[in-house]
């Protein structure tokens, strides 16, 4: 290995450090390979052996017909897995769920919480402890969460049932076991647990516009609404971006709180990729299928990371990944 | 733009305390009925399901709290959050501090294996895990929680750390040099403790990730002896599924940590979760 001082200016932060411009030069103290080895040995074994090794091998395992017994699969069964995945049922209703929750999230649940932002952007005594408190749900565990809301929500005149008993509403729903609307009451908690992240998020976005741009604005005879669709939006739109991205790859991933809500059920009507992966891995042993819908599920989340940087994240924003969401 | 007039504010503000009040009932609504509901019984419960206690009833708290299983279950994850935030944090400080000081050849490759980790959806890896965790007897161990948790935290801190590494200047580097300190010396007794609100985040980071975790535990802890917090109320929920009143109580004392843990160290949770948020 050979070894030079590290160039100065990091392309990550465009902060430049004071050693950017002068001729890198060699250092005495300069540590040796077996130095730089140490330092960098235990996490990259933890990385290689824990990340990298079980990736590869749900990678191979997918091509084959295996129970997860005897040492390692000999069953080879080509792309029939994947073959399976796209005339099974369940994997395709698990996508237009995917579709469903995503479309409700940018139609419905990020709406909400970029309202929410601008309100609490605004001065008003009280501010502070909204703010803290509209966090609270995201800070509480998904499988707590989940619990919590099917006692909320249990059939036989539960909480919810008495709730809207009270405004004359006589609700004899099976919120969970419903299958027509399973999805929307899932959909529901989901807001609950993160409109206030979403909110934390955007609200650090609009705190990163400059005031002056405001009151430029006012002076030129704008509008507040003039204001908010010709400033906020637009410089809003890195932060939006970002969220819209979060959101929809968090929703690819979505178990903990719908396996302990509803298992998936009834009738797999609120499954999603991540329990039917569960369910046919550890339930059924069908550790190759399982491992075809967990690769699935990992092009599904790289195939859209690749497009929408390629296509919504834009040049002018690289580096943004790495970088809190508002700066620019 | 804002017009400041005392009655168009007084309207401005009214509009905002609908709609901060409305959200803060949406918000705090299943929350206070588990806390109350938890000083219930079961046939209040049912009878008075939106009304105070009454009478207040300890009992349902009492029992949990006096169940050797609540205190297991804490003190498993805590023990499994702290470890495995040592682990993420140290190997991830070490492995940042070369990326950020050093230039050698493979060092962008090897960073963008570990960027590249962040792809990797943890679901993804489950279930080879589990295979590989049977295979070193690690079940049923806490840590085969750690282990691949500390790992998978490993690419969101290294990348969040290197790049506040690297905005430490290089002369405070170059004087520890002259001054005859050695790279590990100057890891440990400069740059670390230079780096104290960055490791901070990412510890919180860490922590939290690890005291949510469901699915690995689920996965790896097959025995009661090990189970964390989320575990143990989905279990004990489908255990003392009629008794509502004391799964309630269950569910807020496990929400309780959390919450004080948030009410303690809000900057730093809220700066370290969007952070974390935007980075992931």
């Amino acid at each position: 290995m050979t070894l030079k001082e590290s160039p100065g200016a990091s392309p990550v932060t465009g902060r430049s450090d004071r050693r950017a411009g002068t001729s890198p030069r060699r250092r005495s103290g300069r540590p040796g390979a077996g130095t730089l080895a140490t330092f960098i040995a235990p996490g990259l074994m933890l990385f290689l052996l824990f990340v990298i090794v079980p990736v590869l091998f749900a990678a191979y395992v997918a091509f084959f017909r295996w129970n997860g017994l005897g040492g390692v699969p000999t069953d080879f069964v080509g792309l029939e897995n994947f073959r399976n995945l796209l005339q099974d049922e369940v994997f395709l209703g698990d996508l237009w769920r995917l579709g469903l929750i995503v479309v409700l999230s940018l139609a419905v649940q990020l709406p909400l919480s970029f309202g929410l932002a601008m309100l609490l952007h605004q001065r008003f005594p009280g501010r502070t402890a909204f703010r803290l408190l509209f966090f609270v749900p995201y800070v509480l565990t998904e499988a707590v969460t989940a619990v919590l809301f099917r006692l909320v929500l249990s059939p036989n005149r539960g909480f919810a049932d008495s709730l809207l008993a009270t405004v004359g509403i006589d609700t004899h729903i099976g919120w969970l076991s419903d299958r027509n609307i399973v999805m929307f009451v899932i959909f529901g908690i989901l807001t609950w647990k993160f409109f206030g992240f979403h909110m934390i998020l955007f609200l650090a976005g609009r705190q990163n516009i400059p005031d002056e741009l405001y009151e430029a604005a006012a002076i030129d005879g704008a509008t507040g609404a003039q204001a908010f669709r010709s400033i906020t939006l637009p410089l809003m739109g890195p932060t939006v971006r970002m969220i819209v991205f979060l959101s929809i790859i968090g929703s690819v991933q979505l178990f903990d709180l719908v396996y302990v809500l509803t298992g998936g059920g009834p009738f797999h009507a609120s499954e999603t990729l991540a329990i039917t992966m569960y369910e046919q891995g550890f339930q059924r042993n069908q550790i190759g299928y399982a491992s075809a819908l967990s690769i699935a599920m990992f092009l599904i989340s790289l195939v859209f990371a690749l497009l929408y940087q390629r296509f919504v994240l834009n040049r002018d924003l690289q580096g943004s990944l790495t970088n809190a969401g508002g700066n620019r | 733009m804002k017009v400041n007039t005392p009655r168009a504010r007084l309207l401005r503000h009214t509009g905002i305390y609908v709609a901060a009040f409305l959200t803060t009932a949406f918000v705090a609504t299943p929350i206070l009925f588990a806390l109350l509901g938890g000083f219930k019984d079961n046939q209040q419960l049912r009878e008075n399901a939106l009304g105070l206690p009454n009478p207040w009833n300890v009992q349902n708290y009492t029992d949990v709290l006096e169940s050797g299983a609540f205190w297991q279950q804490v003190f498993s994850s805590i023990f499994i959050a702290l470890i495995t935030t040592f682990i993420v944090v140290a190997c991830s400080a070490m492995i940042a501090f070369v990326f950020a000081r050093f230039a050698f050849r493979g060092r962008e490759g090897l960073f963008t294996l570990f960027a590249a980790g962040m792809m990797f959806p943890f679901a993804v890896a489950v279930l080879p895990l589990f295979i590989i965790l049977r295979s070193f007897e690690l079940l049923n161990s806490p840590l085969g929680v750690i282990l691949p948790q500390a790992a998978f935290g490993l690419p969101l801190t290294i990348i969040i750390l290197r790049t506040f590494f690297r905005s430490i200047p290089g002369e405070v580097e170059e004087a520890a040099t002259i001054d005859g300190a050695g790279p590990w010396l100057f890891f440990t007794r400069i740059l670390l403790p230079m780096s104290r609100p960055v490791l901070a985040t990412t510890s919180v980071l860490a922590l939290v990730g690890s005291w949510n975790s469901f699915l690995l535990p689920l996965v790896v802890l097959q025995k009661s002896t090990w189970w964390t917090l989320p575990l143990g109320v989905t279990q004990f929920s489908g255990q003392y599924a009629s008794d509502t009143a004391k799964v309630l109580a269950f569910v807020m004392l496990a929400m309780l940590p959390a919450l004080v843990f948030y009410a303690f160290a809000e900057r730093h949770l809220i700066s370290g979760l969007t952070s974390g948020g935007t980075k992931g």
